[in-house]
């Protein structure tokens, strides 16, 4: 091979260098952080000392810099560009709420310091719960989960507890309604708690069919789960009678509410019979994803499982706010303290940014940016639900369009990485065939949109002309990495030379 | 809005190219009755500046740790954070990612990732870790539900000197998941016989690592007697630079660590985001929840990473995972790696002395009051009155004194313990300070 990779000296190429593993670059002596020598003294150890060398490496500040920051060039990111990932929200990151979250009276607070000299956290709290519940229309809000699918988790919690509060016969409902084109986290959840996961097919439209629903709605229902705007990137416009369907059976409606983003400042779950629903802070409200995490899950309540929300709770007392840690009714605690304060700190400045008439221009322009896409695009791939009503903030493709071309799903993903752009979500949802699921969000320029639409277009027509996009990236920091062999031969931690081998012979 | 690009020219055009009249005939699928007319009530969009002033404001109300002599402890610690740390995590690369499902232009995530489930290892004695959890409890739960899978039973033993958030965040999914857990009452001295409530049902005993009082013990023997009957043992750890000083889980016989990684490059920030460390045997991979990073090759032969062995995961596997975990605390663990490499080997075991050093000498100081043996960076110190309205007292003096007991174990007779965690932040002046306060 002669490409450039192969012709320079060190193997690197400009900006792309090759960096080590920090165990590789191990200089015995070499110090990150001054920390003075400890006099030996007798030590309170009870004899259970550490006398083995741990393994770990050294470095000097310097080379750990470096380290970090290469490896961060071979990292793309919403600061980088388009990160059209459906389901995830992936929109702009503003840096005023990582400077607020690290103020230090915000971040130098420990969870169990006297509620007194801590009020403004708590008031950040309130003032978090009273957005999220003005926004919503719901009457509760618990902050405590650590993210989407916690959130459900605790959804799903409160509502076990709720039939169960209700006698015998509603504490045996087991069957929990999930549409095929859910979430994994929504099975999961609903199997976790020991709940029979039932699956409602899609109809033409991308929707829940609401005959087929009712049918399915036979004794033992505890809950629908749903999400809205769905994963087709529609809205279910039978709502309200898949809500009143699903009470009259003596079930709960849990909403997942990963898509608020389509709808936030204009549509409220509070009024369309939702009992239950979690808000994903890192998406909807921009906190980062930080490469996968941490996030934050707030779930909203209806009055009828407010009581079971988790603990601790905030309330007021003669003028201060205390954190409530037990009561009654409730499904317990979920997390070590009070929820992701960090992310908290960030999202109300997301909103106190926003405001109201901000907020309902992000929904308005990130289903007008989604709905631009689908339509420059409908063209050049096929789009299932194009033609069911307008799209959400997503946009959904599918791979018929490509079916005798030869070309993947997978390919035009990885043929997207070389020309610059992050992929949208791919094979997901499960009820499309190589699904493609496109969310631009409301931070993109429509200069952005135009260049996205020329480069899917381009790479729809290569495929369509029969060039072959499997080899695909050739210019990303890696080429197509070989994702069998890391399943069939596990090698999960660094090895020194000479024990490098799979962590799970014969697996 | 500054966060908001598309302009009203912009709207016009695009509106006319999808053949629409206007924004809000997008949203005509959703149900008439349920569509806002006019803005939420909530106040207007608000500068930078303004939004800045006002939660600044709010920070103000709060009594920083930095401010006062500090000692709180039990589960979040107050360790210094290297400026190079927080620099790179805030690198956008790494901040504005997501989870790195496209491997090609996420090796950065990866590769740290590859890194830190290492680093884990090594710290935990144990031969795999994942790429991390919500926080130290909810890593505690996943790991009783794993051990619960691994035996096929549904019993777990619980040590009274567990942290009481981690007992009950494991007791809200044994209630709505059906498994029990048999919770001894707590020992502020240490010396719990948890070996004969282990019986054929068990699928676990759950220990922590100094324990709540700041107790260390060593858990070799009841390993033993945990794998005689056929149960796993569950080491926690709270305070993860304690396995700087101490014996790590994996030498006694731990088949599960789960752990808080809080200390290592992450502020306290009023308990989270946290970082759940969760690290177990080779042989019970497969139960594990959470993400792994594998090492692999790409198309030309280079070494490259993934996320792997995903069978175990909902995205896959969906009512059958092993966890509905999806996203984690990448970035935390991030932090967390990033500190450890500035400490390397002799930084990590210099960090720990000066915390062992500084607790001590401040147990010295206190004497007879202090209930624990032994002990690493945190003890407990009896009071000749009630814990809770001392520490309420001290600080109003400027003095944040610690935790006390009956803060986490209401209702039981420890109303005179409290939990006083000393770290390198601790100067002589606190401890002086503390010293003489709590006489
Ligand atoms: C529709 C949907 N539901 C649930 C989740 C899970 O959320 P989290 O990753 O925050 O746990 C996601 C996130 O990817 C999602 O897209």
């Amino acid at each position: 091979m002669t490409d450039a990779f192969h012709d320079t000296i060190s193997g690197d190429r400009g900006l792309h260098i090759e960096e080590p593993l920090i165990f590789e670059q191990d200089s015995p002596g070499a110090l990150g952080v001054d920390w003075p020598e400890v006099e030996a003294r007798v030590d309170r150890l009870g004899a259970l000392a550490r006398e083995d060398a741990i393994g770990l490496p050294s470095l000097a500040e310097p080379t750990v810099v470096r380290h970090y920051t290469r490896l961060s060039q071979k990292n793309y990111g919403i600061d980088t560009g388009l990160f059209p990932l459906g389901s995830c929200t992936m929109k702009h990151n503003p840096r005023l709420n990582e400077r607020l979250a690290r103020l230090p009276g915000f971040a130098d607070i420990h969870p169990l310091q006297p509620e007194s000299s801590v009020q403004g956290a708590l008031r950040l709290c309130r003032e978090l719960q009273r957005w999220l519940m003005a926004l919503t229309g719901m009457p509760c809000v618990a902050l405590t989960p650590g993210a989407g699918a916690h959130g459900e988790l605790c959804g799903m919690m409160a509502i076990r507890a709720a039939l169960d509060a209700q006698g015998e016969e509603s504490a045996a409902r087991r069957r929990v309604l999930v549409p095929d084109s859910a979430h994994g986290t929504n099975p999961a959840t609903a199997a976790a708690l020991g709940f029979q996961v039932v699956s409602i097919p899609e109809d033409a439209r991308g929707r829940v069919d609401p005959a087929r629903f009712e049918a399915l709605l036979e004794d033992g229902i505890a809950a629908v789960m749903l999400t809205n705007p769905n994963t087709c990137g529609v809205f279910e416009n039978d709502i309200h009678r898949i809500a009143d369907a699903v009470h009259e059976a003596g079930g709960y409606f849990y909403c997942d509410g990963a898509n608020f983003n389509a709808i936030v400042g204009r549509v409220r779950p509070g009024d369309l019979g939702i009992d239950a629903m979690h808000l994903n802070l890192h998406k909807t409200f921009s906190t980062p994803h930080g490469g996968g995490g941490p996030g934050a899950g707030p779930v909203v309540f209806s009055e009828a499982l407010a009581p079971y929300a988790p603990v601790p709770r905030i309330v007021e007392e003669d003028g201060l706010l205390r954190l409530e840690e037990a009561n009654g009714a409730t499904l317990g605690r979920m997390k070590a303290f009070h929820g992701q304060m960090g992310m908290f700190v960030r999202a109300l400045a997301y909103l106190m940014s926003h405001g109201s008439d901000g907020l309902r221009q992000v929904s308005g322009d990130a289903v007008l940016n989604a709905n631009y896409l689908l339509r420059r695009l409908e063209g050049a791939f096929s789009a299932p639900f194009a033609h069911a009503g307008p799209a959400m903030h997503e946009a959904l493709f599918d791979d018929r369009s490509l079916r005798d071309s030869g070309v993947t799903t997978l390919d035009i993903a990885k043929a997207m990485i070389d020309e610059g752009l992050h992929p949208m979500t791919v094979y997901f949802p499960l009820v499309v065939h190589g699904a493609m699921l496109v969310e631009p969000t409301e931070t993109e320029t429509r200069a952005s949109l135009d260049r996205f639409t020329a480069i899917m277009q381009g790479l729809a027509e290569r495929a369509k002309a029969g060039v072959a996009l499997s080899e695909a990236p050739h210019h990303a920091p890696r080429r197509r990495l070989d994702e069998t062999r890391a399943a069939r031969r596990p090698v999960l931690r660094w090895q020194p030379a000479g024990n490098a081998k799979s962590d799970v012979p014969g697996v | 809005m500054r966060y908001l690009p598309i302009t009203e020219a912009d709207r016009r055009v695009m509106l006319e190219a999808i053949g629409m009249p206007s924004v809000e005939a997008l949203f005509a699928d959703v149900p008439e009755e349920a569509l806002l007319a006019e803005p939420v009530n909530l106040p207007p969009h608000a500068s930078e500046y303004e939004v800045e002033k006002r939660l600044s404001r709010l920070a103000a109300q709060n009594r920083p740790a930095g401010a006062s002599p500090f000692f709180c402890g039990a589960g979040t610690y107050r360790h210094h954070i290297p400026a190079a740390v927080d620099h790179l995590i805030q690198r956008g690369e790494f901040l504005t990612s997501y989870t790195p499902y496209q491997p090609e232009i996420a090796q950065g995530t990866l590769q740290y990732l590859f890194e830190f489930q290492t680093q884990v290892c090594l710290l935990t004695g144990m031969e795999v870790a994942n790429a991390s959890m919500y926080d130290g409890a909810t890593a505690t739960a996943e790991a009783v539900m794993m051990a619960n899978r691994v035996a096929r039973r549904s019993k777990a033993v619980v040590s009274g000197n567990l942290h009481p958030h981690y007992r009950d965040t494991a007791a809200t999914l044994a209630r709505f998941q059906g498994f029990t857990l048999d919770c001894a009452p707590p020992q502020p001295q240490g010396g719990e016989a948890l070996a004969r409530r282990i019986d054929a049902e068990t699928s676990c005993v759950v220990v922590q690592y100094p324990d709540l009082f700041g107790n260390i013990a060593d858990y070799s023997e009841l390993a033993e007697a945990a794998h005689a009957k056929g149960a796993l043992l569950v080491v926690v750890v709270t305070e993860i630079v304690a396995l700087g000083a101490l014996r790590p889980p994996g030498a006694m016989g731990a088949d599960i660590v789960a752990a808080e990684g809080q200390s290592l490059g992450n502020p306290m920030s009023f308990g989270g985001p946290h970082l759940g460390l969760f690290a177990t045997r080779t042989r019970h991979l497969r139960q594990m929840p959470g993400r792994l990073c594998g090492e692999t090759v790409d198309a030309e032969g280079r070494r490259g990473y993934v996320l792997t062995l995903a069978t175990r995961e909902q995205h896959i596997r969906r009512e059958r995972a092993t966890s509905n975990i999806c996203t984690n605390s990448g970035l935390c663990a991030l932090a967390f790696t990033i500190h450890l490499t500035l400490l390397g080997e002799t930084g990590l075991k210099r960090l720990a002395s000066l915390n062992h050093a500084r607790a001590a000498e401040l147990a010295d100081r206190l004497g007879r009051r202090v209930v624990t043996p032994s002990f690493f960076n945190e003890f407990t110190v009896r009071l000749d009155g009630d814990a809770a309205a001392a520490v309420e007292r001290l600080a109003g003096e400027g003095i944040l004194a610690g935790v006390p007991v009956s803060r986490l174990h209401p209702g039981t007779a420890l109303d005179d313990l409290l939990l006083v965690a000393v770290t390198e932040t601790t100067d002589g002046d606190d401890l002086a300070a503390l010293a003489e306060a709590l006489r």
